[in-house]
């Protein structure tokens, strides 16, 4: 986290030497909390940073989730090349804060690392007639698998695919820019991996719904919703379909912040876990 | 003569029953002095953004001014005709790529912004200059 912030530090007081070349401001998204280029709960069609065809873009995030009873932290990176490639990291940490005396869990936290790729199949999000659509891959790895063995999850690592597509309509809300995404997620994750892969439940993948609409006031600021639709193969628990509503300031080409209020619903047996969503993004 | 007046009075109205050209971008740009001030705004930004002037050094700057105007009049629904060439012929050999064009829309952005011009006004004319950038990039 602090090489994090010293990374930050440094991409600003480099910024006026870096040119800004590459795509136009916000259309390499924030980074979404299993690090690809995206929303916050869902991922876009976009790749990470401004490179365009022969250009590089790189990205770092931070992000905290805080909800009544846990708290999620997530910290990664994405690589992206010719606007057509990405590769990302993250690793999520989810504070089980109450639970832990309550239930005299074994650990304290879950946690997460997850490795994606998404390739741009075609398209481009504002010139071309197509919609940009890519196809995503993550590689997910539970970290500590005693918790969600202990709730009937099968396995501590898996992979999952998603098609993603993302479209700038120009000027279609009363003048204003409006970008859509909609995903399908093939996916056997329990609370996106934090709680293993599949279940007692049930164990194959489901095809998951994800979209999101976010009205550009100006190319700098962005105003929005997302869903995200989960599978509920555990049966000690209900899970719940995510949804936000999230505010992205892009002052520059180099950092971005975005803020929201997340409903998460139920998490591990305890409803109501709605609270907010701070993620920052360094872009080199 | 009456016949005459008759034909006349119904190829006028025919005519007025032609749908009127939308000008209303072209205005919200602030007609011709608005339009002159944004694009000579865009050519100031671009003489001074690294990125791009390379691909202006060898060009009548007073020309282009003329005729980007004129383009962007025409484009806006404004009263003019572009006597320029072609977008194709006049960006051939120059290899514009991907993220010049980008470059060149920011700048204009920025003249627009100085401009004080609402962005959904902005956004209208950078539709309709998008749909050129086929005939722009990678020539």
């Amino acid at each position: 986290m602090r090489f994090f912030l010293i990374g930050c530090l440094a991409a600003l007081t480099v910024q006026t030497a870096l040119a800004d070349n590459g795509r136009l401001i916000a259309t390499g998204g924030a980074s979404s909390l299993e690090g690809a280029a995206g929303g916050g709960i869902t991922p876009w069609a976009v790749l990470a940073g401004y490179g365009e065809q022969h250009e590089w873009g790189a990205t770092a995030f931070a992000t905290t989730v805080n909800l009544p009873d846990y708290r999620l932290d997530v910290a990664g990176l994405a690589l992206a090349y010719d606007n057509r490639v990405e590769l990302s990291f993250a690793r999520q940490r989810f504070d089980l804060g109450t639970l832990v005396h309550r239930l005299n869990l074994p650990d304290d936290h879950l946690g997460q690392d997850v490795l994606g790729m998404k390739v741009r199949l075609f398209g481009d999000v504002i010139y071309d007639r197509l919609p940009q659509v890519s196809l995503g891959l993550e590689y997910k790895h539970q970290s500590n698998f005693d918790i969600p063995r202990l709730v009937g999850a099968r396995r501590d690592s898996d992979v999952e695919g998603y098609l993603a597509a993302s479209r700038l309509f120009m000027g279609a809300a009363f003048g204003y820019n409006v970008l859509v995404n909609g995903n399908l997620r093939y996916s056997r994750a329990n609370e996106t991996g934090l709680l293993g892969f599949g279940g007692d439940r049930r164990d194959r993948r489901s095809l998951l719904k994800e979209g999101s609409v976010a009205v550009l006031f100006n190319p700098r600021w962005a105003v929005g919703v997302e869903y995200r639709e989960k599978p509920d193969n555990l049966s000690f628990a209900g899970e719940s379909d995510w949804a936000d509503v999230f505010v992205g300031y892009f002052p520059n080409k180099h950092v971005s912040v975005v803020l929201a209020y997340a409903r998460l619903g139920e998490i591990a047996t305890l409803a109501d876990q709605n609270g907010t969503y701070l993620s920052v993004q360094g872009s080199f | 003569m009456r016949f005459l007046l008759v034909v006349l009075a119904v190829l006028l109205s025919a005519c007025a029953q032609q749908p009127p050209r939308d000008d209303s971008l072209y205005r919200d740009l602030g007609a011709m002095p608005g339009i002159t001030r944004i694009v000579e705004g865009m050519l100031l930004n671009v003489a001074r953004d690294p990125r791009i002037v390379e691909h202006f050094r060898h060009v009548d700057i007073q020309r282009l001014r003329n005729k980007l105007i004129e383009k962007f009049c025409v484009e806006a629904g404004g009263p003019c005709t572009y006597t320029g060439d072609s977008m194709a012929e006049t960006h051939k050999g120059q290899n514009v790529t991907r993220s010049d064009f980008n470059a060149l829309v920011e700048d204009l952005i920025a003249s627009m912004d100085k401009e004080g011009i609402a962005v959904p006004v902005q956004n209208r004319l950078i539709a309709r200059l998008a749909a050129l950038r086929g005939e722009v990039i990678e020539r």
